[in-house]
């Protein structure tokens, strides 16, 4: 494509004029709509009585009841069950994040022998069928005497996150300049000090967007942390399926439980909603 | 990328990734690995089987071969057809997106919802909302005269789990592609403002190549998801009715825990891994030299 000279003003407006009109504005809210579509209905049935909802059709609740609400967040075996899931989403968290960071900034950093291959090996990670590696997971956290403990499920987890983290970590990484690296050592800092210091703040975001995804893969993985837990530390999302079978059909129930699981995300991605799309920008993935 | 310095001591850095993951993957595949070569006849005693499970698995005149390769054609068809809506779609929306102003972060926030969702619960969620009698979607179908029922028929069973897996996952592509695009700098567009160029042009000219990188991720990240889909079908379908939307963690799981039969679902997993990581090794090889070709 013919480039011409760049003018000094191009056109009154900065915003590209291709980028006006109404068709983008009407596509975008129309596939907004049918977005939140599933989740307004389950809203809906949450706050209908069971025999409303068996009854007749309706478009939003006529007669609105928190009842079910209520009775979750009075119920201890609900409310230990949320704590369970958040602290071992945490505990994930926390260590996915810490052990991904000397690992991103050597895979970036440095050519050492099998880097590539062990880059790759730990891809690969991400593509193991939890499925499939369920039933030897309970075998190997029954040996090792953490079954049902969060501990189980926050180390589970780390078998997909902590590759992911280093992927996303490595992305960051790969933005700050190595000079500041070698700034640092001629300034006589050492690698410890350097790296908590100066490196760290410098990638922040970077920490900050490697963290969401590390939340939201251990918060929505449900297979693993079912299989590894049996009373003491079982998830939220594991009780609302036992009480399905348990009460045969309370949709309320049902409906509100799942829509008490959506707001620990949606709060996430409200703090981190201006960095999602510059860390997606800025890293590999 | 080309000038780093050899170091073996950056080992030392690597070491407590490589302790966590092997911690979690070495001893679950080796399980796996043993109960692939073995067979038991009860009571933990096994004897060595050889290669017997995988030739079973892997020939499509045996019971198990048969079962395997109905399975996994079915999941190349659902994978195929989920990433030829998201990717399109995707792109679409996110050049639908605003740049600037109040509205991006209320806009971001709501797509991303679903994919923060639980897979259960969305499973759920769409469960209810499928039924003819009480979800919205069920009964608007059937009342605009389409025959829709999600757990008798296969075809609306199939559409089901597609449309499920758009609503959950087409939010990944959206961010990625918006975030190529923002990178883009302004100049481009002010040139082929310039140049007269129609909207055409410009995604074709412009936006595309520049979304390339982004666009192999989205399709890596989104074939493995799919290949690997379990929760959202096990819950909304089972698997049925028949054997429709029988993927293959499915059928996996069928044959391990259902039927108890280890060393044939052992074989199978590990011949389903290596097709995974095969074909996401392909996609990997064309992201580095797409990497090495932008460096360069």
């Amino acid at each position: 494509m013919k480039r011409g000279p760049i003018p000094k003003n191009p056109a009154p407006r900065k915003e590209s004029r291709l980028r006006r009109g109404l068709f983008p504005k009407v596509a975008l809210v129309a596939y907004l709509i049918v977005l939140m579509l599933p989740i307004y209905w389950l809203i809906n049935l949450s706050l209908r009585p069971n025999e409303d909802i068996m009854s007749h059709m309706a478009l939003w609740p006529h007669h609105p009841t928190l009842e079910k609400y209520f009775f979750i967040l009075s119920d201890p075996t609900w409310v230990h069950a949320f704590g369970v899931s958040l602290t071992y989403v945490m505990i994930n968290t926390v260590i996915s994040v810490t052990v991904a960071l000397p690992a991103a900034y050597a895979f970036n950093r440095y050519s050492f022998i099998g880097d590539k291959h062990l880059f790759f090996w730990l891809l690969t990670n991400l593509m193991a069928p939890a499925s499939v590696y369920a039933m030897p997971f309970f075998n190997l956290y029954y040996a090792v005497g953490l079954f049902d403990t969060v501990w189980a499920v926050a180390l589970a987890h780390c078998l997909f996150n902590v590759p992911l983290a280093v992927w996303i970590l490595e992305g960051f990484i790969g933005g700050v300049p190595r000079e500041i690296d070698e700034a640092a050592a001629i300034d006589g800092y050492s690698f410890p000090r350097f790296f908590v210091r100066i490196f760290l703040p410098l990638i922040a975001n970077g920490i900050g967007v490697t963290a969401f995804f590390c939340f939201m893969f251990s918060w929505v993985e449900q297979l693993l942390a079912t299989t590894l837990t049996a009373t003491n530390a079982l998830p939220f999302a594991a009780v609302m399926t036992r009480s399905y079978s348990a009460s045969g059909m309370d949709w309320t129930l049902l409906a509100a439980a799942g829509v008490l699981t959506m707001i620990p995300g949606a709060v996430v991605i409200w703090f981190v909603r201006n960095h999602i799309a510059k860390g997606f920008a800025l890293g590999r993935v | 990328m080309i000038d780093k310095p050899i170091n073996n001591r950056a080992w030392l850095l690597v070491l407590p990734v490589l302790i966590f993951v092997l911690f979690s993957a070495l001893l679950p595949m080796m399980t796996v690995v043993n109960y692939s070569v073995q067979d038991s006849m009860g009571a933990n005693n096994f004897f060595w089987n050889g290669d017997a499970w995988f030739r079973a698995v892997l020939d499509p005149s045996t019971d198990i071969g048969a079962r395997f390769a109905d399975a996994l054609i079915r999941n190349l068809a659902f994978s195929f057809t989920a990433l030829m809506i998201q990717v399109p779609l995707g792109i679409a929306i996110a050049l639908c997106l605003p740049r600037k102003g109040w509205a991006v972060g209320p806009c971001l926030v709501i797509i991303a919802l679903p994919m923060l969702i639980p897979w259960n619960v969305v499973g759920t969620i769409w469960q209810i909302f499928a039924r003819a009698d009480i979800g919205l979607f069920g009964a608007a179908l059937n009342g605009l005269g389409i025959p829709f029922n999600d757990t008798q028929d296969p075809i609306s069973a199939w559409c089901t789990i597609v449309i499920i897996d758009v609503w959950h996952w087409t939010p990944l592509v959206i961010l990625l592609s918006y975030a190529g695009l923002r990178a883009i700098p302004d100049a481009f567009y002010q040139a082929a403002r310039i140049d007269a160029a129609s909207r055409w042009a410009v995604f074709v000219n412009i936006e595309l190549p520049k979304l390339q990188k982004v666009l192999v991720i989205a399709v890596l990240l989104r074939f493995m998801q799919t290949f690997m889909i379990y929760t959202e079908p096990f819950v909304v379908t089972g698997g049925g009715p028949g054997s429709a939307t029988t993927f293959l963690s499915i059928d996996l799981v069928k044959i391990a825990l259902g039927q108890v039969d280890l060393g044939n679902a052992a074989a199978m997993s590990l011949i389903y891994n290596l097709i995974t990581i095969t074909l996401c090794y392909i996609f990997y090889t064309i992201m580095t030299q797409l990497d090495r070709r932008r460096d360069a």
